[in-house]
């Protein structure tokens, strides 16, 4: 579902200048590897011009989330010593790389066999509904864009969706659309599970370490 | 069931603070230079002597991977390398150590690093873990601040440092070879082996790859001796404890840390609530993350969950990832589902995989209508054994056993599915 990279897309920007904020993380990222293998930062800081971008898209109007211009690619590219080539190769395997403006919230459904044993579909159904788009696309206000990806690590949790750096957790269709509605407005909602349980422990409580269950108050 | 005074992970579900005054209340970093000093030989004595088998997949002796790393010193620098990538479908137990307690993953990878002549690991986590990988660098950065990383870390004379290196999205990158070229800055495509990681591994220096639980239940193994892990679990050679995560039809849903060898049926009825509308309910079990075939009801019914007992069933232990499905479950969708990820997350390097996921996604679509022949399910079974073997990593492999699985405990399934569908074209 993902847009494909398009280097000559009449949104790609002329030019790309990491803020001074970012110089210094950048300058920090790569001093954690030895010298002379600076290429081991490509991943970070196509990570930190994304962060970049997705800083300045929440401010913009209409909004948009983090993504990363071919501008930036070739700016990491000169910084690393690496072929421009290369750090496209990097940029187009990995999946969170977003190569295209995407929205401010980018919705991230998973629906591999765990979260669809337990209702991924209802969720895609009523994300669709309620922001009135279909996967891959982005709502006309900039806020939203909807995708589909694979298995987020969180199965039992399921279902469950990632949206920017957050895992929002046991959702229900009427919760995902509470979900939506919060961001819709700029507010923060809880992250991790809506059905109010800690981490993977079990909804009606722990089964183990009755010790520490009782000290903490959820025995 | 597992006694709680022998339960390594006592803050899994996050119930306390995970950060380094918490940890060490719960007996992180305890006397750690003690341990160090105890020797390089000792540690891997006492680790293979634990029985501990890789805990991401493959079950390799721990304390044997240890000690494939060169003995003497030379100009190349030694690396650990942790495997944080977690994203077998099914699986969610490293998250939890990563969020809840870093520390013990970090004091292991001083003990594992020492052991193996590295001064310097690498956990490379998934980048959709963005708050656990927050959560590993505030732990890495109390540690140095209290002296327990760096220079003379912990006080033991080892010189250690630790860094977090994030992923960005693909799976193949829980391959050990793959993990090392995105660290490098590559795309995460396998490397031929050999050489193995050991003799030319990270910055073609000598590497180990372990996994986040392996190396996170090390300092209480050593802690408490070999000895003591080892008597736990079924027999020597599947020994210990074990996170096991609980997923999809059951009515309690979670990670648990049980006894290697519990019985599938114990381990899901004393910690999942049991199965949605009762163990009479069940259809088929996933046993150890999305790659391990699927059991039928009759075996899940007396199989024990370690390494040797799902092989002997033509599974595996894996990641210890357990997927329920109960009667209402189109099992050939779920399974089709997952031929989607294996298709969408091949790294595209080895045609038999680059192409084979494809042809058997699309024939498992078209099974789960019906819009198939009968022959065609043995043509399926061909292509998955075409594949499996073929490539240079397991990703080929683990695309081939899913479907492997279906056809040979619901073979019946997919017929009645193909002529339900004739029947209704007619």
């Amino acid at each position: 579902m993902k847009k494909l990279f398009e280097i000559n897309a009449d949104y790609q920007p002329e030019s790309f200048e990491f803020t001074k904020a970012s110089q210094k993380k950048a300058a920090d990222i790569i001093a954690l590897y030895p010298k002379g293998r600076q290429q081991s930062a490509v991943m970070p800081l196509l990570d930190l011009a994304q962060r970049q971008m997705g800083e300045e898209g929440a401010k913009a109007e209409p909004p948009h989330g983090g993504w990363i211009p071919r501008a930036a690619m070739d700016h990491i590219g000169d910084m690393l010593g690496m072929p421009h080539i290369k750090v496209y190769e990097v940029a187009t395997f990995y999946s969170m790389y977003n190569l295209a403006p995407v929205g401010k919230h980018l919705v991230q459904i998973c629906t591999t066999t765990p979260c669809w044993l337990c209702g991924s579909d209802e969720i895609v159904q009523a994300s669709k509904k309620h922001l009135g788009i279909g996967m891959g696309e982005t709502t006309k206000d900039g806020k939203f864009t909807l995708v589909e990806v694979e298995c987020l690590g969180a199965c039992v949790n399921a279902p469950m969706v990632q949206i920017n750096d957050d895992y929002y957790e046991d959702l229900t269709s009427e919760s995902m659309k509470e979900l939506l509605g919060t961001l819709a407005e700029d507010m923060k909602p809880t992250i991790g599970s809506q059905k109010g349980r800690k981490a993977s422990m079990a909804l009606s409580g722990p089964t183990t370490l009755e010790k520490q269950a009782k000290k903490a108050g959820v025995a | 069931m597992l006694r709680d005074e022998d339960r390594i992970f006592t803050n899994i579900y996050g119930w306390e603070e995970f950060g380094l005054k918490a940890a060490q209340k719960r007996g992180d970093w305890d006397k750690t230079a003690s341990l160090i000093k105890k020797g390089r030989d000792w540690i891997i004595e006492e680790m293979k002597a634990s029985g501990l088998r890789g805990r991401g997949g493959a079950g390799f002796p721990t304390g044997l991977k240890w000690s494939f790393m060169p003995k003497e010193p030379s100009e190349r620098p030694h690396y650990l390398v942790v495997n944080a990538d977690e994203s077998e479908p099914g699986t969610c137990k490293d998250r939890d150590i990563l969020r809840n307690e870093p520390h013990k993953l970090l004091e292991g990878c001083l003990l594992a690093g020492f052991a193996m002549g590295a001064h310097a690991a690498y956990i490379y986590i998934r980048g959709e873990f963005f708050n656990e990988g927050s959560a590993v660098i505030t732990a890495i950065e109390e540690a140095y601040d209290k002296g327990l990383l760096g220079k003379n870390a912990a006080g033991s004379g080892w010189d250690f440092d630790v860094i977090l290196h994030r992923g960005a999205g693909a799976y193949i990158c829980g391959e050990e070879t793959a993990l090392i070229e995105s660290i490098e800055g590559k795309k995460g495509q396998p490397r031929n082996k050999p050489p193995f990681p050991a003799m030319a591994g990270l910055y073609s220096c000598p590497t180990t790859v372990n996994n986040v639980e392996t190396i996170a239940v090390a300092p209480t193994i050593l802690r408490r001796g070999g000895s003591w892990f080892a008597g736990l679990g079924r027999d020597e050679k599947n020994a210990g404890t074990k996170l096991f995560c609980i997923s999809g039809h059951v009515n309690q849903p979670c990670n648990v840390e049980e006894e290697m060898g519990i019985s599938l049926k114990e381990l899901i009825e004393k910690h999942a609530g049991g199965v949605r509308g009762g163990w009479d309910n069940l259809k088929a079990i996933i046993p150890g993350g999305s790659s391990t075939p699927m059991l039928p009801k009759d075996i899940c019914d007396h199989v024990h969950m370690d390494f040797d007992s799902l092989r002997e069933v033509n599974s595996g232990l894996g990641t210890a990832g357990v997927i329920v499905m109960d009667k209402s479950t189109d099992l050939i969708y779920a399974i089709a589902r997952l031929s989607y990820f294996y298709k969408h997350e091949s790294c595209g390097q080895c045609t038999p995989c680059r192409e084979g996921t494809g042809w058997i996604w699309r024939i498992m679509t078209r099974m789960v209508k019906g819009n198939a022949t009968v022959d065609e399910i043995d043509m399926l079974w061909d292509v998955t054994k075409e594949i499996e073997g073929n490539t240079i990593c397991a990703l080929g492999d683990a695309a081939a056993w899913p479907v492997q699985g279906l056809i040979r405990h619901f073979r019946p399934e997919l017929e009645h599915r193909i002529m339900e569908y004739r029947k209704m074209v007619a």
